[in-house]
């Protein structure tokens, strides 16, 4: 059982400038599944994935990839473990310098010693993929929002990892390109047996695709299931966030003091 | 009043903890001495932070050293000693105007540009991503910008210097008539190889290193928003100058303090 | 490739022309010439008066300079300046014995500077020997002073 686990978080805990984040998360990542982890925005589940690929410290709980803490690694067996993982920013993170060749060509240029000839081929494969073998000359500065994330899912994979990370892949996409997203993360799970864990507060393409779903709010794990279990929770609150209903649980107002009271000591004021 | 003491201390910590970051930071730069490809990236950085600021340090140096033979002929000639031009605007260049002048425009220059482009890459999450991919961003993005810096500072400052001396000898003897025989004479005899030449680009060099070093720790250390973009800028600009005419009174203090 | 070619061939020009800068620095600005660093040999002379004289003053011959003061100290012996040259190796053993040495004054308020100038005697000064025959500085505030002196004599 523990060996079909790739990602074990147990209990971890980080706060930042005083506010804690999380208290105490609890998840686990089954190898070559889709694992979501969803949540309002402001959950801090960029922050969740940066602890999981190691650049953020926790301060209480271990983080272990495939048997390893990934907190306690020297630096430089943290740097060998990321050249197996994967992670796809929200902002894609092209390097603006380089064409998007030469970005997906990056990883394999720094960790093999590739002949130019093979860099050369599983670059174009690797764009192949994502559809955008055209656009090879083209500079990041020069691509729409969805052509940037795809090239960034090219740079990401162009190592073939174990382990892929999607912060918020589906964010300020249009319908086409959200399709054409959540397609090519399905395939690359279902084709490469990819481990995925995909960060994102869009419900209905998330739960689509999605084998295992965790559900975070104020710092803790509050439900997690299948997509199925999930739409079937009782838990109002959960319902809530998976059924995006505006008013619930979690409130539309931000805390504040009754209304007609706080209209009327305004007027109070003004004579 | 508490407060205030308390607020001192704060502050005073917060600025002791950021000089130790960078500190942490240039030595974690410097070890990533470039492998072979490095080199490639060094030579990129050593085009754009120097090739690329050459027009700007020519056009001013050639001012300067123009402006500097206007003013002293003035002067020189109440003394009947304008053939002395020409060591007056070798030795004020040579000594202070050169490195000064070209290190405050290379923090203009050269500095905020690199403190916005390290700066860009942090916002939009390309540092991290370089993280994530197993790549040091200090060996890849920091290292080779400090090293391009540090070497490229003293080689335009030998243009300054160079450009600037022939400003004076235009204005001084084509323009004023000041004997072209004796203006590179009386600077040959006064002017120094060891002392003035070399002092010179020993202030240079460390300009170089600490104008670049504010410039990257500032890129590499800001809050990763516009506004925080443009706030780095303008401390990699203020810091900058301030560091380079504050070290250059303690360097000269060093170097020609026996002569006052 | 061909954008990489430009810069590297930038980078290169750029260093090259810092280079020959600097080479123009030392030859036409500072008057240095590589070869007579080593060519040289030594003379000492004693002063009772340097007055401005400074290490790395020059030394002329009829204007000429040929070559360097490289220290000043004092001759406990006879509480005189003693001053240590280096002169061009073309004129050893060309000085006569009784070679003068005297401190001058470029100009009302220029540097001092050494001048010498040969005299008769068949025998010349080696590396390592002494000029007997010296000059001391002008110094200023004497001259106004013998001045003052003889007009009040008048």
């Amino acid at each position: 059982m523990t060996d079909s686990i790739l990602v074990d978080v147990k209990g971890l805990k980080f706060s930042r400038s005083g506010r804690e984040i999380f208290s105490g998360v609890d998840l686990r990542v089954q190898r070559g599944k889709i694992t979501a982890i969803m949540g309002p925005s402001g959950t801090g589940k960029t922050t969740l994935l940066k602890l999981i690929g190691g650049q953020l410290t926790p301060e209480a709980g271990q983080v272990h990839i495939a048997g390893q803490d990934v907190h306690r690694l020297s630096r430089k067996a943290l740097f060998r473990m990321r050249r197996c993982m994967g992670m796809l920013f929200q902002s894609g993170a092209l390097f603006s310098d380089l064409s998007v060749f030469e970005n997906v060509a990056f990883p394999l240029r720094v960790h093999t010693d590739l002949p130019e000839s093979m860099i050369r081929d599983l670059v174009l494969i690797k764009l192949q993929a994502v559809g955008l073998r055209g656009a090879r000359h083209l500079m990041p500065a020069e691509l729409s929002g969805g052509m940037t994330r795809r090239v960034a899912l090219a740079r990401a994979i162009a190592l073939d990892p174990d382990l892929i990370m999607y912060d918020e892949p589906f964010v300020g996409q249009d319908p086409i390109s959200m399709g054409v997203l959540v397609q090519l993360i399905r395939n690359l799970n279902q084709a490469l047996n990819m481990t995925a864990i995909v960060v994102s507060h869009d419900i209905k393409e998330t739960l689509t695709i999605a084998d295992y779903v965790y559900v975070i709010s104020d710092g803790k794990v509050m439900a997690h299931g299948t997509p199925q279990s999930l739409n079937a929770e009782a838990d109002p609150r959960v319902s809530q966030f998976v059924h995006g209903k505006p008013d619930g649980p979690v409130p539309f107002h931000y805390p504040a003091a009754n209304f007609y009271d706080d209209i009327l000591a305004g007027r109070g004021q003004q004579r | 009043m508490i407060n205030r003491i308390v607020a001192l201390g704060r502050v005073s910590l917060d600025a002791l903890e950021a000089l130790g970051r960078s500190a942490i930071f240039l030595v974690q730069a410097f070890i990533g001495i470039p492998r072979a490809e490095g080199f490639r990236l060094w030579l990129q950085q050593m085009h754009f932070v120097g090739v690329l600021s050459l027009p700007i340090i020519l056009v001013s140096g050639l001012f300067i050293g123009m402006v500097i033979a206007l003013q002293g002929y003035v002067v020189l000639v109440g003394f009947g000693a304008d053939e002395a031009l020409g060591q007056m605007v070798a030795l004020s260049l040579l000594r202070e105007l050169a490195p000064v002048v070209t290190a405050l425009l290379f923090a203009g220059r050269a500095g905020s540009a690199l403190t916005a482009e390290i700066g860009l890459m942090k916002a939009t999450e390309q540092l991290t991503s370089m993280e994530m991919i197993g790549v040091d961003p200090m060996r890849r993005v920091v290292a080779p910008r400090l090293w391009a810096g540090f070497v490229s500072l003293p080689v335009l400052t030998v243009f300054f210097s160079v450009v600037g001396i022939y400003g004076g000898y235009l204005v001084g003897v084509d323009w004023l008539g000041v004997y072209a025989g004796s203006f590179w004479s009386n600077m040959q005899s006064s002017v120094n190889f060891v002392n003035d030449i070399l002092n010179g680009m020993v202030k240079s060099v460390i300009f170089g290193l600490v104008v670049t070093w504010i410039a990257v720790f500032q890129g590499y250390d800001l809050v990763p928003t516009s506004e925080g973009i443009s706030r780095a800028t303008t401390r990699t600009v203020v810091y900058g100058s301030l560091a380079v005419l504050g070290l250059d009174f303690v360097l000269t203090a060093l170097m020609f303090g026996e002569f006052g | 490739m061909k954008r990489s070619k430009w810069i590297e061939g930038g980078v290169g020009l750029f260093v090259l022309a810092g280079f020959l800068g600097l080479v123009f620095l030392g030859l036409q600005v500072s008057g240095l010439t590589p070869s007579r660093a080593d060519q040289t040999f030594t003379l000492y002379a004693n002063f009772s008066n340097i007055g401005g004289l400074k290490a790395r003053s020059k030394v002329t011959m009829a204007g000429v300079t040929v070559g360097r003061i490289t220290s000043i100290e004092l001759d406990p012996k006879w509480y005189e300046g003693r001053v240590t040259m280096q002169i061009d190796e073309d004129l050893e053993g060309k000085l006569s014995q009784d070679t003068t040495a005297a401190i001058l004054t470029s100009g009302l308020l220029g540097e001092q500077y050494i001048g010498l100038s040969t005299g008769g005697d068949p025998e010349t000064l080696k590396d390592g020997d002494t000029i007997r025959d010296t000059q001391q500085a002008l110094v200023l505030e004497e001259l106004i002073q013998q001045f003052v002196s003889s007009m009040g004599k008048d």
